[in-house]
């Protein structure tokens, strides 16, 4: 089958305008006779529901939280970018699109970027009149920050809590649309299945995790904006319950999965500290402003570190390896992500890494105290050679521009970062693959839509900072509203879809059965078993660097990892009551699937883009090498059966308002 | 280190709680609380006994659902902190902790240590949000500036994560903290001053149904809250509700 990306004709920049304008639209009266499901309540689920209550529908919007407030989105930091060019700094929508598809090493549709950029303006006025707080400098105005990968001003922020800020944003707009009746909100509820009537996506089953009851919902629309499955890596900077259940269950009635090896792994982490550790937590992407990230040169220091038996501030300059300043001197701790990520692992394999585990690399802030210092005591009059001088001013501005961090790191491995270089090592982040959408944002089921970080459309294999806040509001505010009456113009006479036919009857019994075989299942060992063996096979094989042996080996222990957890897995309890080892069991058993496909996925992409990085495909200097006479498209799976026999459609990316180039950072 | 957990197990709403006592061994201090509890809980599956359930989700202080009265204090010892950021070199080897749940009648238990707080939702649904479309079609966003000290008061009390702590703390189980917080973010931005009457009155109105108890100002709550939202915002909703009051008709 040859899909339809329904990209509209015409230059790129009128593609949106003519789209919308051309697109059917469902009168006002006739909305009323339209039910929509929502899964997922984060940035682009809250704002979809709200939007399309809003525009009249009637909205049925689940999230397995006690809240709505409570999605995932809330724990993002550093900030939202949007083309406002507010600080004059030849900021514009080409540039925010350019800086967006180059990010993500060429992997990304150029229309559906191009309407992002466009439409990211209208979220920051959205947000400001819905009363987010964002950032304002002394003149009353919002302020801005940079963030990697580009050259101006664009990230709008509030503290580092934007997401938190941005999400009770769109939870009071969704608030606003429940107490009048037009969102009918479902907190602990968890989508098990979709429901698939005639070809069409016409509903869900869930699970009410207070009860364990089996419910079904019908409605003309399933949205997804269940998020991202960084989990499947076990330990990662997301939250506990963020998982791929929602997305994986609509693959497998058909929706195909794009680009899933594309995972982003982010260099700033704290590191693992032992083998209880259930999540990693980011130290924001600011901190390499400043920081300096190094390992010692030698072997013996490294040894002497590892065993605690050396200070790393005993350690001389010149015996230290500044090595991101070493191998790319225009950039230095600024490179991308990606790029910082593969070159911590590189020292830390060596043997270099600096924590007992040797997988950690030094984030050090002892130039920049001194450096900031002796301005402060120059600026105001004072000795710029006493060094006790000189160290407390300096501390005191490091404070005022990273003190929560700092704060924050302490709490977690009681170690003060004024003092002594933070330990910081790359972590599973944010998965840039998901759900196949074409231009309306519909997966290949019929009725069944992806938003956010759920769907795979806008960041190729590399997504920049502060780009994903912005594409789960452009969704759900400003995309997804106007596409979603494309599909439902049809249904205006179609009236309120039964939840008696035989499709939901069926639905609700395999869920049901598989629910009870977790529970009868005489095993012995607790599901958290399972995911963490699932976790350390994804990282070592499918992690920040892949290749074709490993992979092959990875798939087979997947496999293996599966047939031992149903037949071993302990779930205690019952299934109609509160039970959260039971909503876990369900959920890893999609990872313990979707794993299998990102390590085919990684498998069949034989070149090394963004944050894929394949071993086999490398400069001399150990650069990624992209390979875009055969590998320029998007990997968009179909499922048959298991995930081994998923079958590959290659879509082909074509570029016709950038050129392709070769990123560098030297 | 080892240690005595004493712990509240309740299997639903209407059935009678108990405290139970579990011992746990080898417990690094550089865990954090609930990675000990997924030890334990690891621990009674493998014995075949019921976990214990909580609530909790990004274990890093901010989605709020983490919610645990430990020893006595709403997300245990150390101020400023929820109890995923609580880590066990608080505590020394030997120690016994109790730990239960948050306890108000508006927040009645749904199993252990998991409650329920949707009252929290219904205030904000009763008018926590400023009425305007999300077409896109509105002001641009920097027509009104707003000085740095509004902009940066409101952000202090829209920080709050809802996690309950507040009402946990209250003798008389009250809301005022969390109530106000968003009530003063909202009523210090111009967007948010054209609803603030109606606001206040509807909200502190919600609260009493949902059968939060009296502030007597006793302060605790502020003491308790991890993200530091002061007791100003409760004055502020005071002399909100009460203009609002006096001026209506
Ligand atoms: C620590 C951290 C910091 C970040 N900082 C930034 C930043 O500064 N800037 C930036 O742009 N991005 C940032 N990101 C990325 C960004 O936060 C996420 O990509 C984004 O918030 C995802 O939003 P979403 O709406 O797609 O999904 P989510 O917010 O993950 O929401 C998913 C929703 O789906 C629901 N759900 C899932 N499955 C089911 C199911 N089966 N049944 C019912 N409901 C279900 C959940 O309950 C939830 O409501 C950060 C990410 C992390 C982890
Ligand atoms: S006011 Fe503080 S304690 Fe109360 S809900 Fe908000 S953050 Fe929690
Ligand atoms: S788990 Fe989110 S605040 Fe504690």
């Amino acid at each position: 089958m040859a899909l339809d990306e329904k990209i509209p004709e015409g230059p790129l920049e009128q593609k949106w305008t003519k789209h919308k304008n051309n697109i059917r639209l469902v009168n006002p009266a006739n909305k009323r006779l339209i039910d929509v499901i929502v899964i997922g309540t984060g940035l682009a689920g809250g704002s979809a529901s709200a939007s399309l209550a809003e525009m009249g529908y009637n909205v049925k919007a689940f999230c397995f939280q006690d809240s709505p407030r409570r999605a995932h989105s809330i724990a993002a930091q550093g900030g939202i970018n949007a083309a406002k060019n507010y600080q004059n700094d030849g900021d514009s929508v080409y540039r925010l699109f350019y800086d967006t598809i180059k990010g993500g090493d060429y992997r990304s549709r150029e229309a559906n970027v191009y309407r992002l950029a466009e439409v990211s303006t209208n979220i920051i006025d959205q947000c400001v009149a819905q009363g987010v707080p964002f950032a304002r400098d002394y003149g009353g105005l919002l302020d801005n920050r940079s963030f990697g990968g580009v050259q101006v001003s664009r990230t709008f922020y509030a503290k580092g809590q934007t997401g938190q800020q941005l999400l009770l944003g769109a939870y009071s707009a969704m608030s606003r649309q429940i107490s009048k009746g037009k969102i009918e909100m479902f907190s602990r509820h968890e989508m098990l299945d979709m429901v698939i009537v005639d070809g069409k996506a016409r509903g869900i089953i869930t699970r009410n995790l207070v009860t364990g009851e089996i419910d079904r919902h019908s409605a003309h629309a399933v949205v997804l904006c269940s998020g991202g499955y960084g989990n499947v890596f076990y330990l990662s900077t997301n939250a506990m319950g963020s998982n791929a259940t929602a997305a994986w269950k609509a693959h497998k009635r058909g929706a195909y999965m794009a680009n899933p090896c594309y995972t982003q792994i982010h260099p700033t982490c704290i590191p693992v500290s032992g083998d209880y550790q259930s999540k990693l937590t980011l130290m924001s992407e600011s901190l390499r402003n400043d920081g300096r990230i190094w390992v010692p040169k030698t072997k013996e220091h490294a040894k002497a570190v590892q065993a605690g038996e050396l200070k790393p501030t005993a350690i001389k300059e010149e015996d230290r390896d500044y090595y991101l300043e070493r191998r790319y001197p225009s950039f230095g701790n600024l490179v991308p992500r990606d790029v910082a990520s593969r070159a911590a692992k590189e020292r830390c394999d060596a043997g270099y890494g600096v924590n007992k585990t040797g997988n950690a690399v030094f984030l050090d802030f002892s130039s920049a105290i001194v450096r900031y210092g002796k301005v402060e005591a120059n600026t105001k009059g004072l000795d710029s050679n006493d060094e006790a001088l000189v160290q407390k001013l300096g501390k005191d501005v490091v404070a005022a521009k990273y003190g929560n961090l700092f704060q924050m790191y302490e709490k977690i491995t009681d170690d003060n970062p004024y003092e002594t270089p933070m330990k910081i090592f790359p972590a599973v982040h944010y998965t840039m693959g998901g759900l196949w959408v074409d231009y309306n944002l519909m997966t290949t089921v019929p009725g069944c839509f992806a938003c956010g970080e759920a769907n795979f459309s806008d960041h190729g294999a590399n997504r920049l900072g502060a780009s994903a806040l912005m594409q789960g509001l452009a969704d759900g505010y400003f995309v997804l509203p106007y596409t979603v009456g494309d599909f439902l113009a049809s249904d205006i006479r179609t009236g309120p879809i039964s939840t008696d036919s035989p499709e939901f009857e069926a639905a609700e019994k395999e869920v049901k059965e598989r629910l009870s075989a977790f529970v009868n299942n005489p095993g012995t060992k607790p599901v958290d078993h399972y995911h963490r063996q699932l976790g350390k096979i994804m990282w070592e094989y499918c992690g920040m660097a892949r290749e074709g042996e490993g992979l092959k080996k990875a798939i087979v222990m997947i496999q293996e990892l599966r047939e031992d957890f149903y037949k071993n897995v302990r779930v205690p309890g019952k299934e109609d009551e509160f039970n959260p080892e039971l909503e876990k069991a369900s959920r890893v058993a999609d990872f313990l699937e979707l794993g299998e496909l990102m390590c085919k996925d990684a498998l069949d992409r034989n070149e090394s883009c963004g944050g894929h990085f394949r071993e086999e495909m490398q400069t001399e200097e150990g650069e990624a090498l992209r390979d875009d006479k055969n590998y320029r498209y998007v990997s968009a799976w179909e499922w048959f059966e298991n995930p081994t026999d998923a079958k590959l459609h290659a879509i082909e990316l074509t570029f016709d308002n950038v050129e392709l180039k070769t990123r560098s950072y030297k | 280190m080892k240690l005595t957990l004493k712990v509240w197990r309740q299997n639903g709403p209407k059935e009678k709680g108990k405290i139970a006592t579990y011992q746990v061994d080898d417990i690094s201090e550089d865990m954090s609380f609930l990675e000990m509890m997924d030890v334990l809980n690891n621990e009674l599956i493998e014995k075949g006994e019921d976990p214990v359930a909580f609530d909790h989700d990004c274990r890093e202080g901010i989605c709020g659902a983490c919610s645990m009265f430990i020893n006595g204090e709403a997300h245990g010892p150390g101020r400023g902190i929820t109890t995923c950021q609580l880590h066990m070199r608080s505590f020394n080897d030997g120690d016994t902790i109790y730990i239960e749940p948050w306890r108000a009648a508006a927040f009645p238990i749904i199993k252990d240590l998991v409650v329920n707080r949707s009252a929290f939702d219904r205030i904000i649904q009763s008018g926590g949000f400023i009425s305007v479309n999300t077409s896109g079609n509105t002001l641009d966003a920097n027509a009104i500036p707003i000085p740095k000290s509004d902009a940066d008061a409101a952000f202090d009390a829209a920080t709050c994560i809802g996690c309950g702590a507040c009402v946990a703390t209250c003798k008389n189980s009250s809301a005022m903290l969390f109530t106000s917080a968003k009530i003063s973010q909202l009523s210090l931005l111009p967007q948010g001053k054209p609803e603030a009457k109606e606001r206040v009155v509807n909200m502190v109105k919600q609260m009493d149904l949902e059968g939060f108890g009296n502030c007597t100002n006793t302060g605790a709550c502020a003491v308790e809250c991890p993200k530091g939202i002061s007791l100003e915002n409760v004055a502020r909703m005071n002399r909100e509700f009460l203009l609002a009051s006096t001026t209506k008709s």
